[in-house]
């Protein structure tokens, strides 16, 4: 498990899975994530990706930061915190989830889970418990990272379920999207919640992080005539790009972290709007975002259909092909293999981000160490821009 | 008292019968406002009160000396034709040292003291008037595009301006720096650096050599300037006299006032502040809640934290407001002979701070959680320009008595008989044969001035008074001008813009951001 060498000679944590993932790994590509050294790559990203849609993927996403949150006032203060309506989130049940600072503003983005009547799971990108706890004044309410003491194992793709009931977990086809399940497997009790960050088929794994070698195996023998496979952050990208989902660094940057003016997010710019419940009573933001809302967003996140097949990363957005006029960027970029279309994710300032509209991205292109510039005429779409009928069809079929 | 749902809802509510609660209340009455004023104890005043803490002795119960409300504020709500008269004005200020004779500020000084004394007073109230502008009006916004804001600082930017390029220089010079510094390059008397600089620390939670106090000697200076610098004042009757006053004028401009009323809750529907709950479950409405009391009760206890946003309440929470001075009360069945002191001094302020080295060892013990076995002292007999406080030929003291922590490491339960013990000695030196005349003696410890007050920490300020928690950040930004994130609900207390002190300024100020409020909606 965790080394008791000191952090300066071991500066990353390795998570519960790292020797299996590390046995597997045949380029060598890791990356560092929440203070963990996790996988990029393991063999090549395009066959780790088609894993994804066509048949199962195992990912770890133990270096998610989890809190728990318990005590009495629990629903009260999550209610106080994010911007959804958690009284209406029932046992058993994962929200996902946005909050703001007071002026509105990402603070992150994550899953709340509903473990019993006054327990919950908060997963976020980011460590924050400061600002949890600051949160929790006038609560009665226990709040603490929970991030190591929980391995946490994605499984997703259209062959999943069939390998999860394969591995012995029965009736996991029961589950709807959002439900959380409580199953036996070998010596470990597994937590399986029905929700991912691919827009496919796909079940989330929590369970205690001495058992996490062991249910990586079963599921590796039982997904073995399924097609499973090990993947990395980049195959993984693809598909949340292709199913529209933000990334916290990549599409928004959290409000606790921003230095520049201007630089923070709103849920509304952000094309999270049904998150936010105005009715519900007091949030922190509600007020800055109920002003936001009567004044309209200055800028919206979208989805954009780019000519051509070269990736827009970074591009820079015009309203003509002259580039006069700046009105956004672009924050993900990808060609999505399953779509076969050049997608990406933009910022695009009022009122240029109607649904339909027309807008010019500035790519550019490396070839050869020679750079050319590319205006490419880009559709503003809506997203996803890939959302199979098998993400929510309960019980999956058999595959 | 009819039944609450028969009457129409007030236009506002004020939590808290202090003076600022008071004037408030006056200020919209006037304006022709429904008001009522809900207090938990069941006198008016709060801390600028009179209290009887021994049959027959009364005495007031915090600040004991008038110094900082404008004669226009008092003409303005009538307060001499409400009763309020005054025992003494321009009250003397002595200082006293152990075993050596006192020194009346202004005079019998050393020469080139003497000489300097006038001058260093002139130049200090000079730049401390250029800060007038800021003083007594409702803080302006930072970063805002309101004409009002960029008004009121440019008024500032124009009064320092006009304060000329050497004292520009001056007030940019001193600003910063600490007030045992300052009083080391102008004086040579001991007695007189410690009474200079007994004001800059005063009810703070600075010594003099801590940075930052020579911008609130300025600012108590500005204080007096904004009231007129007319000076010290004692009401006849104590400073309860002056609540009376405003309670008077108050209820002469329509306000109803209910004592013995603690409030619970201010009651939030909507996302706006609609009324008050009392503890004993009464409900009472209104279309706006001004709440007297200081910031971090007002929010964390009786509005609470899930009707705010959590970097407002964090602020809230960082509030520092931890009292640091204690009130003793004697009885005394003879007048006190404080060694050296004349007939006319005694009229008067005494200090007991005989110099900046003393000061600072009494801070020092603060910080480690105990109290100074030698204090430093603000006393006043005001019996001596009141008789009426005591049985005849019997006398009252009334003394501010500082460092005292909030927290003290071996406990109150026996801190407080060694507190009264060591503060008695230090006034028998003083005073020797005042310890034998003493028939009896009330102690109010920081958590008994919280308990008394329902003010948190005990502090009379409400929050320290130090530059981080000043003007457009007091007592934090988001509340700085009156109002509160909560519509409806705004603060009108000595944790507002301009502090503590008998002033009225903040409670007269929020009923203009209350009565502006009403005009724009």
């Amino acid at each position: 498990m965790i080394e008791t060498a000191p952090h300066f000679k071991q500066p990353l944590l390795k998570t519960p899975f790292h020797a299996r993932a590390r046995a597997l790994s045949q380029v060598d590509s890791f990356i560092p994530w929440a203070g963990y050294t996790t996988v990029d790559v393991f063999t090549a990203v395009e066959q780790e990706y088609f894993a994804i849609r066509n048949a199962a993927t195992l990912y770890d996403l133990t270096p998610m930061v989890k809190y728990r949150v318990a005590g009495r006032d629990a629903a009260a203060y999550l209610n106080r915190l994010v911007t959804r309506n958690v009284e209406k989130l029932n046992e058993n049940r994962v929200a996902y989830c946005v909050w703001c600072n007071d002026q509105g503003h990402l603070i992150d983005d994550g899953t709340l889970f509903r473990l019993d009547e006054t327990e919950y799971r908060l997963c976020a990108a980011e460590r924050q418990i400061d600002w949890l706890l600051d949160s929790a004044i006038g609560f009665e309410v226990l709040v603490e990272e929970v991030t190591e003491q929980i391995a946490a194992l994605a499984v997703q793709g259209p062959t999943s379920c069939a390998v999860l009931k394969t591995a012995g977990l029965r009736d996991v086809e029961k589950l709807k999207p959002f439900d959380i399940g409580r199953f036996t497997l070998g010596e470990a009790d597994v937590m399986v919640s029905r929700t991912g960050f691919t827009g496919d088929l796909g079940y989330e794994l929590w369970l205690e992080p001495e058992h996490a070698e062991d249910v990586w195996d079963v599921l590796m023998l039982a997904g073995r005539t399924r097609g499973i496979r090990a993947i990395g952050s980049q195959a993984l990208n693809i598909a949340r790009i292709e199913a529209g989902f933000i990334s916290p660094n990549v599409d928004f940057v959290s409000a606790e972290h921003t230095i520049r003016t201007g630089r923070d997010r709103s849920p509304l710019e952000l094309g999270l709007a049904w998150l936010v419940d105005f009715k519900k009573g007091h949030f922190t933001g509600r007020r800055a975002l109920l002003q936001e809302s009567q004044a309209g967003v200055r800028r919206r996140l979208v989805g954009l259909d780019v000519a051509g097949n070269k990736p827009a990363h970074n591009a820079l957005l015009y309203t003509q092909q002259n580039g006069k006029r700046e009105i956004g960027a672009v924050t993900s970029a990808v060609w999505s293999p399953t779509c076969k279309r050049n997608i990406a994710l933009a910022m695009v300032d009022a009122p240029f981000h109607q649904i339909g509209s027309t807008v010019w991205a500035d790519i550019y292109l490396n070839r050869e160490l020679l750079w050319e510039r590319r205006m490419s005429r880009a559709q503003i779409v809506e997203r996803p821009f890939y959302a199979p009928e098998r993400r929510r069809a309960t019980p999956p079929a058999e595959f | 008292m009819s039944s609450p749902a028969e009457v129409a809802p007030y236009d506002s509510i004020v939590i808290g019968a202090g003076h600022n609660g008071l004037v408030c209340a006056a200020t919209l009455a006037r304006a022709g406002r429904s008001v009522l004023v809900v207090e938990a104890a069941e006198r008016v005043g709060g801390a600028a009160g009179t209290r009887e803490f021994a049959p027959g002795f009364r005495v007031s119960s915090g600040a004991h000396l008038l110094h900082l409300m404008s004669g226009r504020l008092q003409n303005d709500l009538k307060l001499e034709s409400h009763g309020l008269r005054f025992a003494a004005t321009r009250m003397p200020t002595s200082a006293l040292a152990d075993g050596a004779a006192p020194v009346l500020l202004g005079a019998g000084l050393s020469q080139s003291d003497s000489a300097k004394f006038p001058v260093y007073q002139e130049r200090l109230r000079r730049l401390a008037r250029s800060l007038i502008p800021l003083f007594s009006t409702v803080p302006p916004r930072l970063g805002t595009q309101d004409w009002g804001d960029r008004l009121a600082l440019l008024k500032l930017g124009w009064a320092v301006r006009k304060l000329g390029k050497r004292d520009m220089r001056e007030l940019l010079r001193i600003a910063g720096m600490n007030v045992h510094d300052l009083l080391e390059e102008n004086f040579d008397s001991e007695a007189l650096k410690g009474a200079l600089a007994f004001d800059a620390v005063l009810g703070a939670n600075f010594g003099p050599r801590s940075p930052g106090t020579v911008l609130t000697l300025l600012y108590r200076l500005a204080a007096e300037c904004a009231a007129g610098d007319s000076g010290l004042s004692q009401p006849v009757g104590g400073m309860g006299a002056v609540s009376e006053a405003l309670a008077s004028a108050a209820r002469a401009a329509g306000a109803t006032i209910r004592t013995g009323a603690p409030v619970a809750s201010v009651l939030v529907s909507d996302d706006r502040a609609t009324g008050v709950s009392l503890e004993n479950g009464e409900q009472i409405r209104a279309r706006s809640v001004i709440s007297s009391v200081d910031p971090k009760t007002t929010f964390l206890r009786l509005v609470g934290a899930r009707y705010l946003d959590t970097g407002f309440v964090r602020r809230v929470n960082h509030i520092r407001a931890r009292g640091l001075a204690a009130k003793l009360h004697l009885a005394l069945n003879r007048a006190p002979l404080f060694t050296g002191v004349s007939a006319q001094q005694l009229t008067g302020r005494l200090l007991h701070a005989p110099s900046l080295a003393y000061i600072e060892h009494a801070y020092n013990h603060t910080k480690y959680g105990e109290f100074s076995a030698r204090p430093i002292m603000e006393i006043t007999v005001p019996t001596i320009n009141d008789a009426s406080l005591a049985p005849a030929g019997q006398h009252v003291l009334s003394a501010i008595v500082q460092y005292v922590p909030y927290t003290l490491k071996e406990g109150w339960q026996s801190g407080r008989a060694r507190l009264l013990e060591a503060t008695l000695d230090a006034l028998e030196r003083l005073a020797p044969g005042l310890r034998d005349s003493v028939s009896s003696a009330e102690l109010l410890t920081p958590p008994d001035l919280e308990r008394e007050f329902r003010s948190s920490g005990g502090h009379w300020h409400h929050a320290d008074l130090a530059f981080d928690q000043f003007l457009m950040v007091r007592p934090v930004p988001g509340a700085a001008q009156y109002r509160t994130p909560l519509p409806g609900l705004f603060l009108c207390g000595a944790g507002c813009h301009p502090g503590g002190g008998v002033m009225g300024v903040a409670g007269r100020n929020a009923a203009q951001q209350v009565l502006n409020g009403a005009l724009a909606a």
